[in-house]
C-alpha cells in the first residue's frame, strides 16, 4: 500500500546540506497502525510529509496505492492526497473561523461531493467521534480534546485509506490523549491504515508494530503483540 | 466551488476588516481618480458629432503669408478661418448638400418689458447652421436661405436667453430690440451642449454656444466684427469696414455638408479652381493648400485636446499604479499572515490552481467593492468640479461643467478599470500564497 524505497530527503542552504531522510525504505500494508518514534531531528515529520504528499524527496521512489507518485503534477498529488491521505495535526490545525461542521466540510469540498453527500459524511464522521451536537460549535468554543476528535472527523470524513497522525496526543493531557488514542484504534479497526509519529513509547506500544528514525534512518523496527487486526489484516514488512 | 470561495472571501474580509477596508479605500481613490479624469478627459477629446463625421467638412484656404506659415506651431496647416471674400466666393457653389459661414459677434439685446438691457454672445450666421449642426429647436425653427442675404431682421435664442427674456415662454412672434435694431424671435434652441464647440474653435474651446443668432447678411449691415479672433497678414490699409471685407484678414468659419466622394472632390476641384484664379492675380502664393476637413481631423488639428489634459490622465494612471502597488503589499501581508490556513487547506487536498483561485476571487470581490465606493467617490468628485465650473460660468449651462457629467461610459470605465487592474495587482499574492510550502506552515500553527 504504501512503499518507499531508498527515499532521500535533503534541505539544502548555501553552506551545508542536511539529510533529513536517507535512503530510507519503508512499506506498509493495508490496515496497519505503525508508529514512528525517534528523537527530535531525527526525521520523523520529514517522513509524514513526503508519505502525505506535502513535500517532495530528493532520490528513491515512493509508491502509494500502487502508484508512483514521483513527477506526478500539484493537481494530481493533491487530488491523491484529498481522496486517499487524512491528516492529524499536534496542534489540530482547525480553521478558527469556520465552525466545526464547515472544517469537516473543507476536505470534502476539493473533492466535489454534492451538498447532499457532503452531508451525510460530515454526519456520520462527527457521530463516529461523539461531536454531533457541537456542529455549529465555533473551535474556540471546544476542548483541546474535543478540537482533536473534530480533525480527527475532517480527516476521516472523505474515507481515507491512510491516516498520517503528527504527534496527535502531544498538545492533550492524559485522559484526553487516551481517548484519542482510543479514536485511532477504532479508526484503524474499521481497516483505515494508520500512520502515527509520536515521540512517547507508550503511545507506540499501541500500533502493531514501531519504526525507529534516528538521522533520516530506520534503526529499529519492532513488532508488538497484535492486537485485535481487521479482517484480512496487514503484516509487517519494513525493510531499513 | 465558486460561492464557496466567494463564502470564504466574505470571512476572510471579516477576519481582517482594518487591512481589508484600507485595501478597499486604496483601490477606490485609485479608481475615483483615474475615472474622474477619464471622464473629463473623453468629453473634451470627442467628437460632438461623429454621425456626421463622412459628411461635414470644415472649409480652409491657405491665403497667409508666403515667407511664413500661419501657426509656428503647425507649419503644414493653413489658418483655420476665411477671408470674407473667400467664405463668400466659396458660398456661391451649388455643390454642398448644406453651406455654412459664420462668426462669433456681441450685442445688446433689449425692449423686452422691463427686463434690463444686457449683453449677449451672438453669432451671424447663414440659415444652414442649424440643420447642418442638427440644433434642436424648442419652439418654431430656424430663418431660410432668404432671410440670409439681404438679411431679415428674424433672431434664434438660445433656452437660457428666452428663459431669461420671456420667463421660458414660446416667445415666437415676439420682437426685441438687438444693438438697437428691431427683430423678431423665430425660434427658440432647446438644450444643446456641443462638446468641444467644434464649429468655431476660436474662443474657448469648451464655451457654451451662443445666446442668439443672427442672418449672415447682418454682419455687414451692421458692421459687426468678429469678436473672437481676426487675424491679418498683409500690410494693407483698412478704413472702413468695406475695407475690411475686401481684405486678407481672416475671420469667418466655414463649413460644408458633401454627402459623398463625387461631391467632395468636386468641391475640392472648386476650390481649387477658385485657388487658382485668385493666384493669377496675385493672392495665394504660398502652395496650395486648400482643405476640406472633417470633424475629427479638425479637433485634432486645432488641438483641442492639449497637452496637460493627456498629462493628467497619466498622472491619474500613475496615482492607480501607487495605490495598486500599495494594494499588492497588502494583499501580500494579508494573504501570507493567513499562510497557516492555506497550509490546512494545501494538506486537505487544495491545489496550488485551486489556493490561486480562491485567493483571486478575494480579490475579485475586493475589486468590486473598490469599483463600488470608487463609483461614489468619482461621482462626488465630479460633482463637485461640475459646481466649481458652475460658479465660473456664473451657472451658464452648456461650458466647461458640461464635460463633468459621468455617463454610462464612465461606469463602465470605472467598473472595467477595477476589475483589470485589481486582478492584475492581485495575481502575483494570489500565485504567491498558492506557492508557499504547506508543511512549514502546518507545524507553525
Amino acid at each position: 500500500m504504501l512503499k518507499m524505497q531508498d527515499v532521500s530527503k535533503i534541505y539544502r542552504t548555501d553552506l551545508i546540506e542536511t539529510y533529513a531522510l536517507r535512503k530510507f525504505s519503508l512499506e506498509v500494508d493495508a490496515g496497519e497502525f505503525v508508529a514512528v518514534t525517534g528523537p527530535s531531528g531525527s526525521g520523523k515529520t520529514t517522513f509524514l510529509n513526503v508519505a502525505g504528499l506535502l513535500e517532495t524527496f530528493d532520490s528513491g521512489s515512493y509508491e502509494l496505492d500502487g502508484a508512483n507518485v514521483r513527477g506526478l503534477s500539484d493537481d494530481a498529488r493533491s487530488r491523491l492526497r484529498n481522496e486517499r491521505i487524512g491528516f492529524i495535526f499536534q496542534s489540530f490545525n482547525l480553521i478558527p473561523d469556520l465552525n466545526v461542521q464547515d472544517n469537516v466540510d473543507v476536505p470534502l469540498r476539493y473533492r466535489r461531493f454534492n451538498a447532499g453527500e457532503r452531508g451525510e459524511r460530515i454526519d456520520s464522521a462527527l457521530a463516529l467521534v461523539g461531536l454531533s451536537s457541537r456542529a455549529r460549535h465555533m473551535p474556540s468554543q471546544l476542548s483541546g480534546g474535543q478540537q482533536q476528535r473534530v480533525a480527527i472527523a475532517r480527516a476521516i470524513a472523505g474515507d481515507p485509506a491512510f491516516l498520517l497522525a503528527d504527534e496527535p496526543t502531544g498538545n492533550l493531557d492524559s485522559l484526553m490523549a487516551r481517548q484519542v488514542m482510543d479514536l485511532l484504534e477504532q479508526i484503524n479497526e474499521m481497516g483505515t491504515t494508520i500512520l502515527l509519529v509520536t515521540h512517547d513509547p507508550e503511545l507506540a506500544r499501541r500500533a502493531q508494530r514501531n519504526v525507529h528514525l534516528i538521522d533520516g534512518q530506520i534503526s529499529d523496527f519492532r513488532a508488538y503483540e497484535p492486537r485485535s487486526l481487521p479482517a484480512g489484516g496487514a503484516g509487517a514488512g519494513a525493510m531499513a | 466551488m465558486l460561492g464557496y470561495y466567494m463564502r470564504l472571501a466574505l470571512k476572510s474580509f471579516s477576519r481582517n476588516p482594518g487591512i481589508t477596508a484600507l485595501m478597499v479605500l486604496a483601490i477606490a481613490l485609485g479608481i475615483a481618480v483615474c475615472v474622474m479624469t477619464l471622464t473629463v478627459y473623453h468629453a473634451m477629446s470627442g467628437n460632438p458629432i461623429w454621425w456626421k463625421n463622412d459628411r461635414l467638412y470644415a472649409v480652409t484656404m491657405d491665403n497667409w503669408d508666403p515667407k511664413q506659415p500661419y501657426s509656428k506651431l503647425s507649419p503644414t496647416l493653413p489658418p483655420p478661418e476665411m477671408t470674407y471674400k473667400d467664405a463668400r466666393a466659396l458660398y456661391r457653389s451649388d455643390i454642398p448638400e448644406r453651406k455654412v459661414v459664420t462668426y462669433a459677434t456681441d450685442g445688446v439685446i433689449s425692449g423686452v418689458g422691463a427686463v434690463p438691457s444686457a449683453h449677449v454672445r451672438s453669432r451671424v450666421t447663414t440659415a444652414d447652421f442649424f440643420a447642418m449642426f442638427e440644433v434642436p429647436f424648442l419652439y418654431g425653427n430656424a430663418w431660410n436661405r432668404n432671410a440670409d442675404d439681404p438679411a431679415q431682421p428674424v433672431i434664434v435664442l438660445s433656452r437660457q436667453e428666452n428663459d431669461k427674456l420671456f420667463g421660458g415662454a414660446n416667445s415666437v412672434g415676439r420682437t426685441l430690440r438687438w444693438n438697437d435694431h428691431e427683430f423678431r424671435v423665430v425660434g427658440v434652441i432647446a438644450d444643446w451642449f456641443p462638446r468641444p464647440r467644434f464649429y468655431d474653435l476660436n474662443g474657448g474651446n469648451f464655451d457654451p454656444a451662443e445666446d442668439a443668432f443672427l442672418p449672415y447678411g447682418w454682419g455687414a449691415a451692421l458692421e459687426l466684427l468678429n469678436n473672437e479672433e481676426t487675424d491679418c497678414w498683409a500690410p494693407e490699409k483698412i478704413d472702413t469696414f468695406k475695407d475690411f471685407m475686401a481684405s486678407d484678414c481672416i475671420w469667418q468659419q466655414m463649413w460644408v455638408e458633401l454627402p459623398d466622394r463625387s461631391s467632395r472632390e468636386r468641391m475640392q476641384a472648386y476650390m481649387d479652381g477658385y485657388w487658382a484664379e485668385q493666384r493669377k492675380g496675385g493672392r495665394f502664393q504660398r502652395p496650395r493648400d486648400n482643405r476640406l476637413t472633417n470633424v475629427a481631423n479638425w479637433l485634432r488639428d486645432n488641438r483641442v485636446v492639449d497637452t496637460d489634459n493627456r498629462v493628467l490622465v497619466g498622472l491619474a494612471f500613475a496615482f492607480l499604479a501607487v495605490c495598486l502597488i500599495n494594494t499588492v503589499g497588502l494583499l501580500l501581508a494579508k494573504f501570507l499572515n493567513g499562510a497557516s490556513i492555506t497550509g490546512v487547506r494545501r494538506a486537505l487536498g487544495a491545489s496550488r490552481r485551486q489556493v490561486f483561485m480562491q485567493h483571486l476571487i478575494e480579490v475579485g470581490a475586493l475589486s468590486v467593492l473598490g469599483a463600488v465606493l470608487g463609483l461614489a467617490l468619482a461621482t462626488l468628485g465630479l460633482a463637485a468640479v461640475h459646481h466649481l465650473y458652475a460658479a465660473a460660468h456664473l451657472n451658464r449651462p452648456g461650458g466647461y461643467q458640461e464635460l463633468t457629467h459621468f455617463d454610462s461610459v464612465g461606469v463602465l470605465w470605472a467598473v472595467i478599470l477595477a476589475l483589470v487592474a485589481t486582478l492584475a495587482a492581485g495575481l502575483y499574492p494570489a500565485w504567491r500564497v498558492g506557492r508557499l510550502p504547506p508543511a512549514i506552515y502546518l507545524k507553525s500553527q
